[in-house]
């Protein structure tokens, strides 16, 4: 496509040839550094992880992953991303919709307390909602009488962690539904679309890889949640242990081999998710720089393959 | 009539953007409304759509008053200022989208989109996306699937603000065109006279949310009915004069002001048309000296400065200019064959007057 061929043009082609490149010296040092880096604190960690984790071999491997308590913290794990992903999702196109779609009073505060979860630690994610729900907690009376738990319990979970996904879904779908604006969605009113119409004809589609990348992003961090999940939790083995809880326990219980093997199973995730988030940061560059190769007059600026 | 307006007033908190705007659109019209940025004509076309709701004032399209009525029940075709595409969809579905909103059949979307992109001529860009055409493509999109729809009434965001100017005259002549073909009443948003002038069987002229005038491209022209119409509409030399003894005066320029005041100021304005030149220094009644020349295609625009320093701006034919023989730095002698007595903004003019004499070949166009 003419498009592709261009970019590759401008961006690379360009870039080498500038007079104020450093020398190369400078260039390789920097380079050096970043890559040694990585490499100590980021790829021996993990190849580390994976080293532990087989090194008794597959079969005490496959064992410590297969034991029920394991797998009911896999169970957990998967439980409560599958509630919390879809209640995010809902809460982050809701919220992004009505901060660029909308003028009201209030919207910077809407849009200060979406990032509240990044800059409250999570044991104080956690610790609030013993206060609100525990038993000494302001409604904890009420929900013990009526037999309905949810500190050290799942729907605690859940709820600690709803908290500190919060920011993920929203905080990627703002600045892109901003800088939209809603004229395609005034158009689509013009032509004789309902709300709910255009949201899923104009607005979906136009959001849809920023969704995913917000999506796998709230999921990852669901996943592998401890700090607020942890105060919540109450680590009752095989019933509120998820994976990250699981890995301390074991850890704690001098289960080496067996706590990295969990362990590796949160790191392949990370790796599925990191994978996903390049592929996807792909797709949505294209589509961006699709949409900014714009009033580009063909007839009189040819693409240079065309 | 298509659209009427009967008093429509739009305040945003404060801010009166439209105020008490009345006037009617012919069914069948091409209608322009025209106005600096910020006078509230985009405003008048949104409430039009429906996009905007009116503070107060009566909304009739085709004889129905739709102020309570929804965009979507007003079947409009509207036409954004960038556009507005659907990027995520292809050149077919971007015209078949309302269609498909209002359930027609898929092989009735299908007759109808084809018909379109024919007529646009934009058959064979079907699965193309927005980001693959270019400019003028993407209005003619913009326009196919506003028109495909049948709406009643079709309204343009400055529909030539995105083009080049090239592609903008030929958008244009297109546009006439179509409306000849489709005589769809159409009415859009211009800031650029020349263009409302040009594309438009009417022309309604905006400032600060008020309507300052409404009527055919020469007769705004031709009969501004203030200061504000006959400044925008065409450049216009406008003087401050000091009134003494029955006589205006700036400068070496002396106007005639029996009734006015002995002291009073008496504001004076004239085209460039209105100033004849001649290479004779001693034939017209005022000398001057050419600063400038430029050179606009069939007329050249001349500045002139007389001995006291007045400059004054005046266009002339290259014939005329030919026969002439002058250039820059050449003394001349001018004389001011028609102007006007200046009244304040939104006061009524006084009829045009003839110094001289009234040439009679004078109403060839802007």
């Amino acid at each position: 496509m003419a498009g592709s061929s261009k970019r590759r043009w401008t961006a690379a082609a360009r870039k080498s040839e500038r007079g104020t490149e450093e020398s190369p010296l400078v260039k390789w040092t920097l380079i050096g550094i970043a890559l040694a880096f990585c490499a100590v604190f980021l790829f021996l960690p993990l190849t580390n992880v994976f080293y532990q984790a087989l090194n008794r071999g597959w079969s005490h491997y496959w064992g410590a992953l297969s034991s029920p308590d394991s797998i009911a913290a896999i169970r957990l794990t998967f439980l409560v991303a599958l509630i919390t992903v879809p209640l995010n999702v809902v809460f982050g196109v809701t919220a992004a919709w009505a901060i660029t779609k909308f003028e009201f009073k209030g919207k910077t505060l809407l849009t200060t307390l979406i990032d509240l979860p990044f800059s409250v630690s999570p044991v104080v994610a956690g610790l609030v909602f013993i206060v609100l729900f525990g038993l000494q907690g302001y409604l904890g009376t009420w929900l013990d009488d009526r037999d309905i738990q949810i500190i050290f319990a799942v729907p605690g979970i859940v709820i600690a962690t709803v908290f500190v996904t919060l920011p993920f879904v929203a905080r990627e779908l703002i600045p892109l539904m901003q800088a939209q604006g809603s004229d395609q969605e005034q158009a689509a009113l013009t032509l004789g679309a309902n709300g709910w119409q255009t949201f899923w004809h104009v607005t979906l589609p136009n959001i849809k890889w920023a969704l995913l990348f917000g999506i796998i992003l709230c999921n990852s961090r669901a996943m592998g949640e401890f700090g607020a999940v942890s105060v919540v939790s109450g680590h009752i083995t095989g019933r509120t242990d998820t994976l990250p809880l699981r890995v301390e326990k074991l850890y704690n219980e001098y289960q080496g081999t067996a706590a990295f093997a969990v362990a590796s199973l949160l790191a392949l995730l990370a790796l599925l998710t990191l994978v996903l988030k390049t592929f996807l940061e792909l797709k949505q560059e294209r589509e961006r720089e699709a949409a900014q190769e714009a009033p580009a007059e063909r007839q009189h600026f040819p693409a240079p393959d065309a | 009539m298509s659209i009427e307006l009967r008093n429509i007033t739009k305040r945003f908190g404060d801010v009166v953007a439209v105020d008490q705007v009345s006037f009617t659109v012919a069914d069948g019209g091409l209608f322009g409304l025209l106005g600096p940025s910020g006078g509230g004509k985009t405003t008048v076309l949104r409430m039009i759509a429906g996009l905007e709701m009116p503070t107060d004032g009566d909304l009739f399209i085709r004889g129905k008053r739709v102020n309570d009525l929804t965009v979507q029940e007003r079947n409009i075709g509207f036409v954004f200022q960038g556009y507005a595409l659907f990027k995520t969809m292809s050149v077919f579905d971007n015209i078949g989208f309302g269609l498909k909103i209002k359930k027609w059949l898929q092989a009735d979307i299908r007759n109808r989109v084809e018909e379109l992109m024919k007529l646009f001529g934009l058959s064979g860009l079907e699965k193309r996306f927005p980001h693959q055409l270019s400019g003028g493509q993407r209005q003619r999109v913009a326009i196919a699937r506003s028109l495909a729809p049948k709406p009643t009434v079709l309204l343009l965001d400055e529909p030539f603000g995105a083009v080049d100017a090239k592609i903008r005259q030929e958008l244009r002549e297109w546009l006439v065109r179509l409306h000849d073909e489709l005589n769809v009443t159409t009415v859009f948003v211009t800031h650029d006279q020349e263009e409302a002038m040009e594309v438009c069987s009417r022309i309604v002229i905006f400032s600060r949310g008020r309507l300052e005038q409404m009527g055919t491209p020469q007769m705004i022209y031709e009969q501004p009915q203030n200061e504000f119409v006959a400044r925008f509409i065409g450049v216009m030399n406008v003087l401050e004069l000091k009134v003494h003894g029955g006589v205006a005066r700036s400068h070496e320029l002396t106007f005639p002001a029996h009734g006015t005041s002995e002291g009073k100021i008496l504001r004076v304005g004239f085209r460039p048309y209105a100033v004849e030149i001649s290479g004779n220094p001693g034939e017209f009644r005022y000398r001057a000296e050419i600063k400038h020349i430029y050179f606009l295609g069939v007329n050249l625009r001349v500045e002139l400065e007389t001995p006291r320093g007045l400059v004054i701006r005046a266009r002339i034919s290259k014939e005329e200019f030919s026969r002439q023989n002058v250039g820059e730095g050449d003394q001349v002698s001018f004389q001011i064959r028609n102007y006007r007595v200046l009244a304040r903004e939104g006061e009524t003019l006084q009829p045009e007057t003839a110094t001289v004499y009234s040439s009679p070949d004078f109403d060839a166009g802007i």
